[in-house]
């Protein structure tokens, strides 16, 4: 599936806004995306498993706040990082 | 309370200098590696230190809390960063910041047992290369208080299990409320240069601890130091140390700048003193960094703040000032010559003030305004090199040549 990558990232993926992963939940595609770009998942969940504060990951047009949640083939991912602070 | 077997030092509080090279002037290129709230920046300078050269940003928009070259190789150069809200790294250049490379493992504390809470590194902000006979070592410190060690220059690292998961780390480090407002911090990481296992750290807060054995065992280093915010102001640990360090050439004496004044230990005596309290009154002994001159044990400088009411934490009244002691804190001397007279409110960070190992001796500060000021006369008369930065954290001197 597509996995949408915020522009704060585009440094692991070679510049590219979309990338293919493949997995049944979040954690098994950050971990697929791990595989392909090593380091890109330290910036997206810490060492806890938990989603760093102030990024945002969506299956299709739903937030999980949660590693745990399933997805189906035909889902797209699509990962933000907030705009916030000076 | 885990024992610490080893006595205080007893060996010669100087060590021979002609075996180190510390002890010799450096004569070569210089640069000044500066950490900032929005990236690294290089200052590059010849031998002479007349002319500089701004060379950057790295890392633009990622906090960098600090950024060393190994003065062993003077080749493998880390930088701690935190790019926004996605955590905490380390890169990691060999060709002084022409190409860098990210960690394959950087420091994360061990994920926790299911139901338990796990600490997470906020930010990296202290880096110290390891002894001279561990090449490749690196410690580093983190938020919250964490100690780490890479064994490869900076590419995989691990906790310091002795340190991290000690029974006692939670009430040495103290909870949210006890941390200052950017988060509580492990930094001063100084290794002894006689034995490499012998190593001391600050925490802010937590207060200065020491193990005999590389990182396995703890214990506080607090007496004589006081903590004028808690209940006990003479308590075994919960000092807020800003900044600490050992002279290389005695390294039974140390130095630090903490929440409540300036203070010298000599190890033999195992106390700190309050040398602080030879300053003069109006100005007080409140501040963040301070830097030793590397070739004479009694000499160092500090930076005072306004320590009072609210803190501002700015230069006393407008007029900033390093200050200078040449027997380890019995005088000092104010350095104000070239630096603004008044209106000058200058912030200077723990770890942004540092000195070269030339002769004399460059002594260079960096303020929260984004000013790097140095004095290539050990602080007679001051320059502002480079102006318009972020607001700097951190400032390292590389000796290059």
């Amino acid at each position: 599936m597509q996995v949408g990558i915020p522009p704060q990232l585009r440094d692991y993926t070679h510049a590219e806004a979309h990338v293919e992963a493949s997995g049944a939940t979040v954690a098994e595609i950050l971990a697929d995306l791990d595989r392909r770009f090593p380091g890109i998942r330290f910036r997206i969940v810490d060492e806890q498993d938990r989603i760093r504060p102030h990024l945002r990951i969506f299956v299709n047009e739903e937030q999980t706040r949660t590693l745990d949640a399933r997805i189906a083939t035909t889902d797209r991912i699509l990962i933000f990082g907030a705009l916030s602070g000076g | 309370m885990t024992s610490i077997s080893r006595r205080p030092s007893r060996r010669a509080a100087f060590l021979p200098r002609a075996s180190l090279p510390q002890a010799v002037p450096a004569t070569g290129s210089l640069a000044l590696l500066v950490g900032t709230r929005k990236g690294a920046f290089i200052l590059h300078s010849n031998a002479k230190r007349r002319e500089w050269r701004l060379a950057g940003p790295h890392f633009l928009g990622s906090t960098v809390h600090h950024i060393v070259l190994d003065p062993h190789d003077r080749r493998t150069m880390l930088c701690a960063a935190r790019a926004g809200h996605f955590g905490p790294t380390v890169f990691r250049s060999v060709d002084m910041g022409r190409t860098w490379k990210e960690a394959a493992k950087p420091p994360a504390f061990p994920k926790a047992k299911e139901g338990e809470k796990g600490l997470a590194v906020d930010h990296l902000f202290w880096l110290t290369p390891g002894h001279p006979s561990e090449p490749g070592v690196w410690y580093a410190g983190t938020s919250p208080q964490g100690l780490f060690r890479s064994a490869d220059g900076g590419v995989n690292w691990e906790g310091v299990a002795g340190f991290n998961a000690h029974p006692l780390r939670a009430a040495w480090c103290g909870d949210e409320q006890a941390s200052p407002p950017d988060g509580a911090t492990l930094h001063s990481i100084n290794i002894d240069p006689r034995d490499p296992k012998h190593l001391y750290i600050g925490m802010s807060c937590g207060g200065t601890f020491e193990s005999p054995d590389g990182g396995s065992n703890w214990a506080p280093l607090n007496k004589g130091s006081i903590a004028d915010f808690l209940p006990n102001p003479n308590p075994e640990y919960g000092q807020d140390v800003h900044c600490m360090r050992m002279h290389p050439l005695a390294p039974d004496r140390l130095y630090q700048q903490n929440h409540c004044g300036f203070y010298r230990m000599d190890r033999a005596e195992g106390e700190w003193v309050r040398v602080g309290m030879k300053m003069p009154k109006r100005i007080g002994d409140i501040g963040f960094p301070l830097a030793l001159h590397p070739r004479e044990p009694d000499t160092l400088w500090v930076f005072p703040m306004d320590g009072s009411t609210v803190w501002p934490r700015v230069s006393p009244d407008g007029k900033p000032a390093a200050y200078m002691t040449r027997n380890a804190g019995t005088t000092w001397q104010r350095q104000a010559s070239g630096l603004p007279e008044r209106q000058g409110w200058f912030t200077v960070k723990r770890q942004a003030m540092c000195t070269d190992r030339h002769a004399p001796v460059g002594v260079y500060f960096g303020t929260t305004g984004g000013e790097i000021w140095g004095s290539l006369n050990e602080g007679g008369k001051w320059t502002c090199l480079v102006r318009h930065l972020p607001e700097i954290y951190s400032l390292e001197a590389a000796e290059l040549g």
